[in-house]
């Protein structure tokens, strides 16, 4: 029988986006430090892997006006990690930090400040972005070309890489007797010349406690995954379906070979909702209650604007999916779309056939516009008792569909304090999650191999 | 029982924070924990230390380059290496309720969006204790670092230029989101009014931003800028952008010796004249770094040893002597009308405990500093500044 395998659980604070709920009475400040404290020390208590806090650097638009339906407003990410690194103890901080609006010097010197003001509990979530529309807020505005946009991230994280191993581990000495501060003068020299960057000097900070932080990237894409493969610690998918789960997860464990890695050197971590309830039926009318906040009525047409490139605001809905085409003559890339600042339209890629399946559901089903979109968009990862939550989450980790989760809640900052309370004892009585912390640091939580020294890597 | 105090001082007691002091031999003495600097409690112990001693707010040093001092590149008996300084300060935030945290800033290499929400966050962690300190790049080590411009191509104007675009970028996003712009309108969905957030379309001549910020607006409406002058150029920033201008009283800076208290005083004021300032004036506060002893004889004999080991170069004035020393020199600033001064311990491990235990309360005791903190309030409470109405606001 196979060893049981251990689950990794992440808790990401609720975001920018429709599925985090403000209008419930229960739900509290988005930017207030206390809201980040109760989740992060929730989380904590609970003994997850990881917090985690995504990254926005403009505004949404729709219609050439400020996206005003979901929670706005957030605090720069790494500033808000390293204040919680002063109210826990344990819990890894990641977060996410942009390639292209962002220099290597400056992204590795404040990770590095992470991971030593933490004791080793930082992680990188490494994003591309070319686009210009978020360039309006930035020295270097949109100049990035589309197709340099992965390259200027491997590289950017290649670079900090090495600006990271530029110090021997043990490269300051600090002995007030002998006046030798430094193991050898010229600790954190480094040169890099590529493509996007010309720099040289030296790194200004020793090596941190982890070596350096853990490397996270969202690759659901061909290059996603390759990059993953090649570079990072763990993997956040969409994939939180069961059988495209392990599809995904037997892909990309077989890539690691190639690039001379063993299999648990990259975690797979799915981003998964759930809903829970004292019984099924309760859970499912908590998770209908739920989608129906989540997609109110101008969210729905909002979201349909999204498909159909068009204003719709003329549209009920409440009335049936719109009977005629999307408009598709400006690709969602060039700038000329009715969405802007907004990943997600580009899973739209053929806007009539998505329109078309949108209007046969409504049709064989007799669903409104809303309930169409709440059907597509707004379907919760796990629905249930905590029981059957636990069982659902540990399967699909025993069986190789993911190593984990990164779990979303719906409601600020208090939709963590259920899981925490109901569903995590469940999960260590199955002996699938630890009931203390084991390590100190993230890379330990997370069961990765310490780093060899760069002392070792050389030799 | 204690009665309520003022929470404003008429005079300012402020600490410079620089690793384990400002003197470059202070990493060899005694308890200075040289190793120490690169974990948080280090910091924490130091920032607390500086709240227990009343210290309206502390300053955190910061630059790119792993030497602290220019001419200490590749020598291996300096202390080296530095923390990012705003991460730092967020870090402590937390850990502290009254004391300001003013982390240093360099404009020249850095994106204004990004220090904007970073100096917000800030003072969102911190209930409104929020500043930052501004300070420009001319070193060529720096800008190898980020090889996006070649150093000595643009004049020290157009760097102190780009600075103030810099800040008047950062206040433009902390005015972005009105203070009411969150709504949470259940009826028609809106989450925000978007007739409350605004676009700040700044066009420069290094950098163009549109706006608005991702941060709404932080609790002090506008976090304290601060800067350090010794020179036109740099007065003419601080009058132009900051809200608190650091001087060097007998001290000497680039081009020369910067003048006695009263000097610099005139020197901030005129620039405010100059450049055409409105609003609040300048609050102007002299720094001095200090080496404290029972006596003046014991600190100029430490300060001699310290200096065999590496010698001291500074910009501000150096005081080797007692408590009282430094206590009549500041109240001789105060008469001179400076509002305040920031220390510079020499050896943060014996002088920072000095400043705040032996010193502070000398302070007090001649009636220029707070003798007890009161309710926990804002940088701009403590400092007397009145919270901004939003540019964007219309009534």
């Amino acid at each position: 029988m196979k060893p049981r395998k251990r689950i990794h659980l992440a808790a990401h604070f609720p975001g920018v986006n429709n599925t985090t709920v403000w209008g419930d009475p229960a739900s509290g400040s988005h930017i207030a430090f206390s809201s980040f404290r109760h989740f992060a020390q929730t989380a904590e208590r609970a003994k997850f892997d990881f917090l985690f806090l995504a990254e926005g650097l403009r505004l949404r638009e729709q219609g050439g006006r400020i996206y005003d339906l979901d929670v706005m407003g957030r605090p720069d990410n790494v500033s808000i990690l390293m204040a919680l690194a002063a109210v826990t103890d344990r819990i890894g901080l990641a977060g996410t930090v942009n390639s292209t609006f962002n220099e290597p010097l400056d992204v590795a010197r404040k990770l590095a400040t992470l991971d030593h003001l933490s004791a080793g509990r930082a992680a990188w979530n490494v994003v591309t972005s070319w686009d210009e529309f978020t360039g309006e807020n930035f020295r270097r505005g949109g100049y990035l070309p589309k197709d340099k946009r992965y390259l200027r991230a491997q590289e950017m994280l290649s670079t900090a890489q090495a600006l990271w191993d530029s110090w021997d581990s043990d490269g300051i000495v600090a002995d007030p007797a002998s006046g030798e501060f430094l193991r050898r003068p010229d600790e954190g020299a480094f040169e890099i010349h590529s493509d996007q960057f010309d720099i040289a000097g030296r790194f200004p900070l020793p090596r941190s406690p982890q070596g350096r932080p853990v490397i996270i990237q969202a690759g659901d894409s061909e290059e996603g995954r390759e990059f993953a493969a090649h570079s990072a610690d763990a993997i956040f998918t969409r994939h939180a379906e069961f059988t495209a789960g392990q599809e995904f997860y037997a892909d990309v464990k077989a890539r690691l070979a190639r690039f001379g890695r063993r299999h648990e050197d990259l975690k797979i971590l799915p981003a998964a909702t759930f809903v829970l309830g004292d019984t099924e039926s309760e859970a499912a009318e908590n998770a209908r209650q739920v989608q129906y906040q989540q997609v109110g009525p101008q969210t729905a047409i909002a979201f349909a604007e999204q498909v159909w490139n068009l204003d719709l605001s003329d549209v009920d809905p409440d009335g049936p999916v719109p009977s005629f085409d999307p408009k598709t003559e400006d690709d969602v890339d060039s700038g000329g779309h009715i969405s802007k600042g907004r990943a997600s339209v580009r899973m739209y890629r053929d806007p009539v056939a998505t329109a078309n399946e949108w209007r046969e559901l409504g049709e064989a089903e007799g669903l409104s516009l809303r309930e169409v979109v709440i059907r597509k968009n707004g379907r919760h990862t796990f629905v249930g008792t905590p029981q059957r939550v636990a069982d659902t989450i540990d399967r699909f980790v025993q069986e190789d569909a993911s190593d984990g989760f990164v779990l979303v809640p719906h409601i600020t900052p208090g939709g963590m304090d259920a899981f925490a309370d109901q569903v995590v004892p469940l999960l260590q009585e199955k002996g699938s999650f630890r009931t203390e912390y084991e390590g100190t640091t993230l890379r330990e939580h997370l069961g990765l191999a310490p780093l060899r020294s760069d002392a070792l890597a050389q030799s | 029982m204690t009665p309520p105090l003022p929470a404003m001082a008429p005079f300012h007691l402020a600490i410079a924070l620089d690793g384990t002091g400002w003197h470059p031999a202070s990493w060899r003495e005694p308890g200075a924990r040289p190793a120490d600097q690169f974990g948080a409690d280090f910091w924490v112990e130091q920032v607390r230390e500086a709240e227990n001693g009343l210290a309206t707010f502390v300053t955190i040093e910061d630059g790119f380059t792993a030497a602290r001092v220019p001419g200490d590149e590749g020598r291996s008996d300096r202390a080296q290496g530095r923390l990012d300084a705003t991460l730092i300060a967020q870090r402590v935030g937390p850990t502290t309720e009254h004391v300001g945290i003013v982390p240093t800033v360099v404009a020249t290499h850095t994106e204004p969006f990004h220090v904007s929400t970073q100096i917000a966050t800030l003072d969102w962690v911190t209930s409104g204790r929020a500043g930052e300190r501004i300070k420009v790049s001319t070193g060529d080590a720096e800008y190898a670092l980020f090889g996006r411009r070649q150093p000595g191509t643009e004049s020290r104007d157009a760097l102190f230029d780009e600075a103030a675009d810099h800040v008047e970028v950062q206040r433009r996003l902390w005015d972005s989101w009105e203070d009411d712009a969150e709504i949470r309108d259940v009826a028609t969905g809106r989450f925000v009014d978007r007739d409350k957030l605004h676009y700040i379309d700044f066009v420069g001549t290094h950098f163009a931003v549109r706006g608005p910020s991702i941060t709404p607006r932080p609790p002090q409406g506008q976090p304290v800028v601060t800067a350090l002058a010794h020179v036109d150029t740099a007065y003419r920033l601080a009058a132009r952008a900051a809200d608190v201008v650091f001087t060097t009283p007998d001290g000497t800076g680039r081009d020369g010796p910067t003048g006695d208290a009263a000097t610099t005083l005139a020197a901030a004021r005129a620039a405010e004249r100059e450049v055409g300032r409105t609003g609040e004036p300048l609050v102007v506060v002299g720094d001095l770094l200090v080496l404290l002893d029972d006596d003046a004889a014991g600190a100029r004999a430490q300060l001699s040893r310290l200096d065999a080991v590496a010698p001291l170069r500074s910009d501000a004035a150096v005081l080797a002597g007692s408590v009282t020393d430094v206590a009549d020199t500041l109240e001789s600033w105060a008469a001179a009308g400076l509002t305040g001064a920031r220390l510079r311990p020499a050896v943060a491990t014996n002088d920072l405990p000095r400043i705040t235990r032996e010193l502070a309360p000398e302070l007090a005791r001649r009636g220029l500093t707070r003798g007890a903190w009161g309710e926990p309030g804002s940088l701009r409470d403590l400092l007397g500044l009145p919270r901004p109405a939003d540019r964007y606001a219309h009534a």
